[in-house]
């Protein structure tokens, strides 16, 4: 009987796990280890967000869940990683440490013989003074990160929805929280979100909206923008994304590294150099994000992390991590199977793994200060990756270990992206976008790196009606109830 | 001459005067229920074309 532990009950540890559980059987045991008692679909916290749902609605309970697919359920956080095992066996383990299941704070060895990575991000709230390091809530900004962010988020913006009710005029900022933060397509999605309610509560003319990005221009979301058909014409996300800006009147500022904050205020630096402040009522900026944080030893007990995960602490994998221009980056950078290249039976899957290199343009201020979005690899492509990396494993498993590795490129990929832009069954709207590839390739599509075919956006109900169809339905799928695994990514 | 409402942010600042705002027809087809259920079934179609071509 061979054992897969799985890091991180997310998008891609949740997928990698429940596949795994159903292609292996009774034969072989999956243990999940992650630190929450409850799944969380993370697209709909902008909704909790503006108090449009509730966290229940965005939750459950994993342990009926994983009782039901024959999974060891451990509510732990991993800590480090013994790839060689120790001096006392040479089985590879992991150590965690229980944060529930009335363990809490008791470390576990847990040893494996496959070891899939999908820990998700560390958000990094220290990164930025005055954001709120300690208090995993944003200080005296709000985040919508988790279903317990959003809630707490929502509960703010009720305050600053009564304070214009009284006529008070208030002052709305959205955005990212520092240079180099990724998913700007979840701030995107809250700021319209909480123009949509303002709007509908009739006080739009007593908020002033501010979006603040990291981005070097609209329409990045970190993927270097892209370039859709809309109307026959070929078009920059650019054009796409001010114009919704614009048609909403959401002032912006972009290219900003956000260098502090306090009470009502944030400092930036643009790209130009230049510095600037923002002052704030209400302010909703996504902190960066960062690897959790495992160390890794070797045999012997010496630390090895720096062969294991990258400076940034996410996991290296199968991808070219060659430092080179920008002009020579390729498509084939990017790792196809997600596998260590160190400890063959290590893999990593979602956020966890460490990207080659940046997908936008890299940029730096002229003081120094680097400012461009990371890669988003959150979502379909962590569903597909966590699928693919199970795949491999069970085949690893069953096979043995000249199995064929499947492979799931971000190059190779597409996304399809429902960024909502205001809930209502009748007058809601979003963004239904698909990109394809996700990775721009050059070699393949010359002029904008995408296939246009398959490149595109459109706004509408139609697309805030999908986005709220594909909340039940990966609900659903997270569940594994019946017909589950027919649902695509 | 009363202005138009889907030009009246074009007078706000340079980056709204310098964008693409949708006009009335546009807007409303946003939101036209018939017109959007059509297009779900589209961008439903033009989805599944691109989640099938990444597995």
């Amino acid at each position: 009987m061979a054992r897969l532990v799985v890091l991180g009950g997310g998008v891609a540890g949740h997928t990698a796990a429940t596949f795994a559980a159903d292609w292996l059987g009774r034969d072989h045991e999956v243990i999940v280890v992650t630190p929450n008692a409850k799944w969380n679909w993370i697209p709909s916290n902008i909704w909790v967000g503006v108090g449009q749902m509730s966290k229940e609605e965005v939750t459950f309970d994993l342990d009926p869940v994983y009782k039901k697919a024959g999974i060891t359920y451990k509510q732990a956080k991993a800590i480090s990683l013994n790839p060689e095992g120790n001096g006392s066996s040479d089985k590879p383990f992991v150590t965690i440490e229980y944060t529930g299941q009335e363990k809490a704070g008791k470390s576990e060895e847990v040893t494996y013989d496959y070891l899939i990575n999908a820990t998700g991000p560390k958000l990094n709230f220290g990164a930025t003074p005055g954001l709120g390091e300690g208090s995993q809530l944003g200080e005296y900004t709000v985040s919508v990160c988790t279903a317990d962010h959003a809630q707490h988020a929502a509960h703010e913006l009720t305050k600053v929805l009564d304070k214009m009710r009284n006529g008070e005029r208030q002052k709305i900022l959205i955005g990212t929280s520092h240079g180099m933060c990724t998913c700007q397509g979840a701030a995107f999605e809250y700021i319209f979100n909480v123009e949509h309610e303002i709007r509908k509560a009739g006080l739009r003319d007593m908020a002033d909206i501010q979006w603040i990005s990291n981005e070097s221009f609209m329409g990045d979301f970190g993927m270097g923008g892209l370039h859709m058909k809309v109307g026959g014409y070929v078009v920059s996300s650019r054009i796409f994304t001010e114009s919704l800006f614009a048609e909403r009147g959401v002032n912006y500022i972009t290219g900003a590294h956000v260098n502090k904050v306090e009470k009502g205020k944030v400092s930036y630096e643009l790209l130009d150099g230049t510095m600037g402040e923002e002052t704030f009522d209400f302010s909703m900026l996504i902190p960066p994000f960062a690897g959790v944080g495992l160390k890794a030893y070797n045999k012997a007990g010496e630390d090895i992390t720096d062969t294991v995960f990258a400076p940034n602490g996410f996991m290296k994998v199968d991808a070219d991590y060659t430092p080179k221009p920008y002009e020579q980056w390729k498509a084939s950078d990017w790792p196809l199977t997600y596998q260590n290249p160190t400890y063959k039976n290590v893999f990593a899957a979602g956020i966890a793994f460490a990207p080659p290199h940046l997908i936008s343009k890299p940029a730096k201020s002229p003081n120094g200060t680097v400012i461009n979005p990371t890669p988003p690899r959150t979502g379909m492509p962590s569903g597909i990756i966590g699928k693919a990396v199970a795949r491999s494993v069970c085949d690893l498993i069953t096979k043995g270990s000249g199995a064929h590795l499947h492979e799931a490129s971000m190059a190779h990929m597409g996304a399809a992206c429902v960024a909502s832009a205001g809930k209502g069954w009748l007058d809601g709207t979003a963004a239904a976008m698909t990109v394809y590839p996700v990775v721009q390739d050059f070699e393949k599509y010359p002029g904008t790196g995408r296939d246009t075919d398959y490149t595109f956006g459109e706004i509408g109900l139609a697309g805030h009606w999908i986005k709220h169809i594909l909340h039940y339905m990966f609900i659903y799928k997270a569940k594994l109830k019946p017909f589950w695994k027919i649902i695509p990514e | 001459m009363a202005i138009k409402p889907e030009e009246f942010n074009f007078a706000k600042n340079d980056q709204f005067n310098n964008s693409m705002i949708p006009g009335k027809m546009a807007r409303y087809l946003r939101t036209c229920k018939i017109w959007q259920f059509i297009r779900f079934i589209v961008l439903n179609i033009k989805m599944l074309i691109v989640v099938s071509k990444s597995h």
